[in-house]
Order: C-alpha cells, then sequence, then structure tokens
C-alpha cells in the first residue's frame, strides 16, 4: 500500500467518521445543540456557495446578504400567501436568489474587481432599503412573522420537520448536498475555468474564455445558494428580517470563508462550525462581536491566509516530510 | 419655482458632504491604489469626536472643528502604518478585506465610547444659526456655508496637487511607485501621509455635518460610504473631478427623489449609476489602471 493510498483512505475513514458524527449529533445533544448545528449548516450553505465566487473565481463580493433575503422573502410570502409546503417554498428561495444575483451581477460584472465590490455592497444595501421601505409586502422592519413550518408531503409520504431534530436533518442533507455539487462544480470544466479567470484574467479572455459570462454564471450560482440558506433560515426562526440583507449579514460568509480557508471545499463549513462556536462565546462575555469578528479578520489577514483548513494541511504536510526524512 | 430652487440648494449642500468623503476616497485610490471601505468610518468618528470636543470646548466651535478631524487622522496613521503597509503586495481582494476589518471595528468602538443610540447635537452650535430669505423662503446659513466650503476644498486640492512641489511629487508616485522611489522619493512615508490627508478630508466631512445633521448614529458612516462608492462609480475612481461632479449630482438627485418620490428616494440614483455602468463601466473620468 503506498503512502498516498493510505492517507486517501483515512481521509475517506474520516469524513465518514464526521458524517455519523453529524447525524448522532442531534441524539446526543440538547435542543440548544441541534439548534446550533442547523446555524452552522446553514450558514455553511450560504458559505459555500459563496466560496465558490470569492475562492474559485477571485470575486470579492459584498452583497450577499441581498440575495439571501432574496431567498428568505420568497419563502416566507409564498408560506404566507401561496402554500405553506416548505419544497415549492425552498424551491423559489433559490430561484429568487439565482434570479436577485443575475440582475445585480448583470450590472456589476461589467466593472473591474475593485468597482465590483463597491457595485455589491451598494445593490446589496439598495435590497435593504427596498425591503425595509416596502411595508405593506415585506412587512418593513417588523420583517415577515408567523411562517410556519409545515411537514414535507409527497404523496403518500410525510416527512414532519416541525421538531428541531427532523429540522436538522434535513438541514445537515442540504448541506451535504450543497457540498457534493460544489465539488462537482470545482472539478468541472467550468470550475477549473473559474479558477483560471482567478488566476489571470487576461490570460483567460485571450484564451478565449468569455470572461464575464463564467464570472456571471459564478454570481448567480453563490446566489442560488444564498437564497436556499435563506429561505431555510426562515423556515428556522419563523420570520425574514431586513437586517439579512444588511451588509454586516453579507460580511458573513466571507468572515467564514476566511476563517476556514479560501482554496478548499470544505473551508466554509468549517468556518462556520468555527464562526458560529466563537460567536455563541464571545457573546456570553460583551455584545461587542463585531469588533472581535474585525480583529479575527486582521489577524486572518495578516497572518492565517490559509485559514483553519490551509493550516491543518500545512501541519500534516509537515509530519509527512518529518516521516519521509528521518 | 421656489422649491426647486431650494431641493437643489439642498441637494447642493448634501453633495458637499458626499464629496468631502468621496474626494479623500479618491485621493487614498489614486496615489495607494487601495480602496478604503473605512473611510465612511472616519466621517463617523470625525463627526463623534468633533460632537465630543464641541461640548467639552463649549464656546470655541472652531477650535472643536479643527482639533476633531486632527484626532482622527491618528486612527488613519495607525490603520496605514501598522495594517495597510502589510499588505500592499497582497490580491486585492485581501485590502478590501483588511480596510472592511476596520469598519466592523470602529463602527464598534464609536457604540463602545458613544452607546448605540442617536445623539443629538443641541441646536444653534457655532455661530452660523439663523437663515436666510431666498426667493421668499427661509435657507439656513450653514447650508450656505458649506456649499461655499465644498468648491474651496476642491480648488485648494487642485492648487496642492497641481501647483505644488509636494503635489507633483504625490503625482510621480501615483504614476509610477518604483521610479520614484529609484529618484528618492520615499514612497511608504509619502502613502502614510497621502492616507492621512485623505483621512482628515473624510473626517472634516463629519465635523462640519455636526452642526447640520441633527443626529448622529453609528449606521451614520455606512449610508456615506455608499454614496461616496456610487460616486466614485459615476465619476471614475481616481478622479477628483469625478468624485466633485459626481457628489454634486447625486446630492441633487438625492433631495429631488427625497422631495418628490419619498418612498423610492434611492432608485433615481440607483437608475442614473445603471445607465452609466452600461454606456462608461470606468466612469465619466475614469482611467484604466494597471
Amino acid at each position: 500500500m503506498s503512502p498516498a493510498a493510505g492517507s486517501r483512505r483515512g481521509a475517506r475513514a474520516l469524513s465518514w467518521a464526521a458524517a455519523a458524527a453529524l447525524v448522532a449529533l442531534p441524539l446526543l445533544s440538547g435542543k440548544f445543540a441541534t439548534y446550533l448545528g442547523v446555524r452552522v449548516a446553514l450558514l455553511a450553505i450560504f458559505g459555500t456557495g459563496y466560496n465558490l465566487l470569492l475562492g474559485r473565481t477571485g470575486l470579492l463580493s459584498f452583497g450577499h446578504g441581498g440575495f439571501y433575503a432574496a431567498g428568505a422573502y420568497a419563502l416566507g410570502l409564498c408560506s404566507l400567501h401561496l402554500t405553506a409546503h416548505p419544497l415549492p417554498g425552498l424551491a423559489l428561495a433559490l430561484a429568487a436568489g439565482a434570479a436577485a444575483a443575475l440582475v445585480v451581477g448583470f450590472f456589476c460584472i461589467r466593472a473591474s474587481e475593485v468597482y465590483f465590490s463597491m457595485l455589491t455592497l451598494a445593490f446589496g444595501m439598495l435590497i435593504f432599503a427596498v425591503v425595509w421601505n416596502a411595508r405593506e409586502i415585506t412587512g418593513g422592519d417588523d420583517g415577515l412573522v408567523g411562517v410556519m413550518r409545515a411537514p414535507i408531503a409527497l404523496g403518500p409520504l410525510r416527512l414532519d420537520i416541525a421538531g428541531e431534530r427532523a429540522f436538522y436533518l434535513l438541514a445537515v442533507a442540504l448541506l451535504a448536498g450543497s457540498l457534493w455539487l460544489a465539488h462537482r462544480l470545482r472539478r468541472s470544466p467550468f470550475g477549473l475555468t473559474l479558477a483560471g479567470i482567478r488566476e489571470n484574467p487576461v490570460r483567460a479572455e485571450f484564451a478565449g474564455v468569455p470572461v464575464r459570462r463564467y464570472r456571471l454564471a459564478a454570481f448567480v450560482i453563490s446566489g442560488a445558494y444564498a437564497g436556499l440558506a435563506g429561505g431555510l433560515e426562515v423556515l428556522l426562526e419563523s420570520n425574514a428580517r431586513p437586517t439579512m440583507a444588511h451588509w454586516t449579514h453579507s460580511a458573513e460568509p466571507i468572515l467564514v470563508s476566511l476563517l476556514g480557508g479560501l482554496h478548499s471545499l470544505l473551508g466554509p463549513a468549517v468556518g462556520s462550525l468555527a464562526f458560529v462556536a466563537l460567536r455563541e462565546v464571545v457573546q456570553r462575555f460583551t455584545e461587542n462581536w463585531m469588533l472581535a469578528f474585525g480583529v479575527v479578520l486582521l489577524v486572518i489577514i495578516l497572518g492565517f491566509r490559509g485559514g483553519i483548513v490551509g493550516a491543518v494541511e500545512a501541519g500534516l504536510r509537515a509530519r509527512r516530510a518529518g516521516r519521509a526524512a528521518p | 419655482m421656489q422649491s426647486i430652487v431650494h431641493v437643489v440648494l439642498a441637494g447642493l449642500s448634501n453633495g458637499m458632504f458626499i464629496w468631502l468623503v468621496a474626494s479623500g476616497l479618491t485621493l487614498i485610490f489614486g496615489v495607494l491604489g487601495v480602496l478604503n471601505f473605512a473611510h465612511g468610518s472616519f466621517y463617523m468618528l470625525g463627526a463623534y469626536v468633533s460632537f465630543s470636543l464641541v461640548r467639552a470646548l463649549s464656546p470655541h466651535f472652531y477650535l472643536a472643528m479643527l482639533f476633531g478631524p486632527l484626532v482622527v487622522c491618528l486612527a488613519g496613521w495607525a490603520v496605514e502604518r501598522w495594517f495597510l503597509r502589510a499588505v500592499y503586495r497582497l490580491e486585492l481582494p485581501y485590502q478590501l478585506l483588511l480596510t472592511f476589518a476596520f469598519v466592523l471595528i470602529f463602527d464598534n468602538l464609536v457604540k463602545i465610547v458613544w452607546g448605540a443610540g442617536a445623539l443629538h447635537p443641541p441646536p444653534g452650535l457655532g455661530p452660523l444659526e439663523g437663515s436666510v430669505e431666498i426667493l421668499g423662503r427661509k435657507f439656513p446659513i450653514y447650508s450656505l456655508f458649506v456649499i461655499a466650503v465644498g468648491p474651496l476644498v476642491a480648488l485648494a486640492l487642485w492648487a496642492l496637487l497641481e501647483r505644488t512641489w509636494i503635489g507633483r511629487i504625490v503625482r510621480a508616485a501615483a504614476s509610477d511607485r518604483e521610479m520614484a522611489a529609484a529618484l528618492g522619493v520615499r514612497v511608504p512615508a509619502l502613502f502614510t501621509g497621502v492616507f492621512i490627508f485623505g483621512t482628515w478630508l473624510g473626517a472634516v466631512g463629519g465635523a462640519l455635518a455636526v452642526p447640520y445633521v441633527g443626529v448622529l448614529t453609528p449606521g451614520m458612516g455606512e449610508s456615506i460610504i455608499i454614496e461616496a462608492f456610487i460616486v466614485a462609480v459615476l465619476g471614475g475612481l481616481g478622479s477628483l473631478k469625478g468624485a466633485f461632479l459626481g457628489a454634486l449630482v447625486i446630492g441633487v438627485l438625492n433631495a429631488f427623489g427625497t422631495r418628490f418620490f419619498p418612498a423610492f428616494d434611492m432608485a433615481l440614483i440607483f437608475l442614473l449609476m445603471a445607465a452609466v455602468l452600461l454606456v462608461r463601466p470606468r466612469g465619466l473620468f475614469g482611467v484604466a489602471r494597471s
């Protein structure tokens, strides 16, 4: 057995163990830990999609809170006015996130990278302002309240997700699906082209890649992930709030991607776990978690740009190198 | 007719605050090549620090207006010297994120020091209270003063950059920092100086806003930085002329929006921005920058 195959088998065993632990968590722990588990899963979906844009394509968007809110309000409005069934609601949430990203992206992608970041921030805050002002539809600063978590009924099959545990399993399943899709996208010719655009957009353009269209596609995909995560949050909290579109919320997928590691598939998911855990701890002691996260962000940028996954990988590599050359 | 004149005047005075923030933003971008997301926070800090100084130095309003922005310059110095300087060689997203981290930090610090609620500067600050009659309706003198300050700052900046020895060095370092360094310009110190000067411009905007806005909130930095970004998109980043014209256009459009379509006051601006982006993605006076 070659060492590479051994480490691959080890990695596979490790990921099965992690998956088993994830599924078993709600059986072993209390309600609050399960709730936090759902929050981690939702943030991980949000971050995984976002990192297809930041880590893979090299575009820094400050407006994804807007797409998250689009998904949230789509599910909320669908649930309150059309049907409380979660599946059409989640499908609408995903579509709303993608559609909002398509419209915003159409304008922002045309601009160079600095402009892109400014524009996404501005458009994200436009969505915030629209949601805040359109009181008749969105409930203004009160948000949409009283969204039910109805069972998922498929013909004779009925899946009750009202309980925390059942909803946790649904969130984890959707996270697994999101990660699988992101994995496939990263490996696909499409994903490799995105990485090529990140490394050198000019050369990609010369090679005949329609750079703008690829960037827009990555933007829309990340918007769809954001919409799905937003829809799920409404099911979790039973309300949609305008602050979901605020720039401080747009900062969250950036933070989790950086915290976990920009250049790995699992980075944002690991980062989400660390982020939620850290926020819980910080909020025990102080209300000033924005300050804490600003400082964490500084530390990552100045010293640990690989994030948690990058640091672990570097550590493993160093150990392996040490073993190979005794 | 009267009301239109008044809306235009109100828009011009609003636009001057946006100009003060946008000028610092665009100067820093033009010379250092860094987009400073925290620039709105310097505006906010300028307002809060000056507000506290106005109270402390009570009758001496102008002293407070003078020293408040200088205190904020210390924050600008710390950001550039100890943090930004370390990331000039990194990719663009890291530079943006570094300044973004300072938005989170400064906003939170303001909440810690001054509280999360709104502060209300007492009316009648300074000697420029009262109003004059323009076309049969009253208009605050202070707004006229602000409308006068904006073009003066623009003129001073132009003279400084185009007509002085230091301006020539700044322009040289902006166009080719290696060559300037080879010719003996101390580029890192120059960058620190330009960043501090840009910070000062934003903070002066904040200080001037204290008697004007009537209410200080920890969110005041973010709304003005978004307007400054829109100005930069319209006028072109790095172009002071573009920033000045853009700020006037945004200020006046904003005033018209609030006056005539209060529910969609942002819509006009975003429509204009979308139109400019479709026709000129680099803005009206933008130049390509490698």
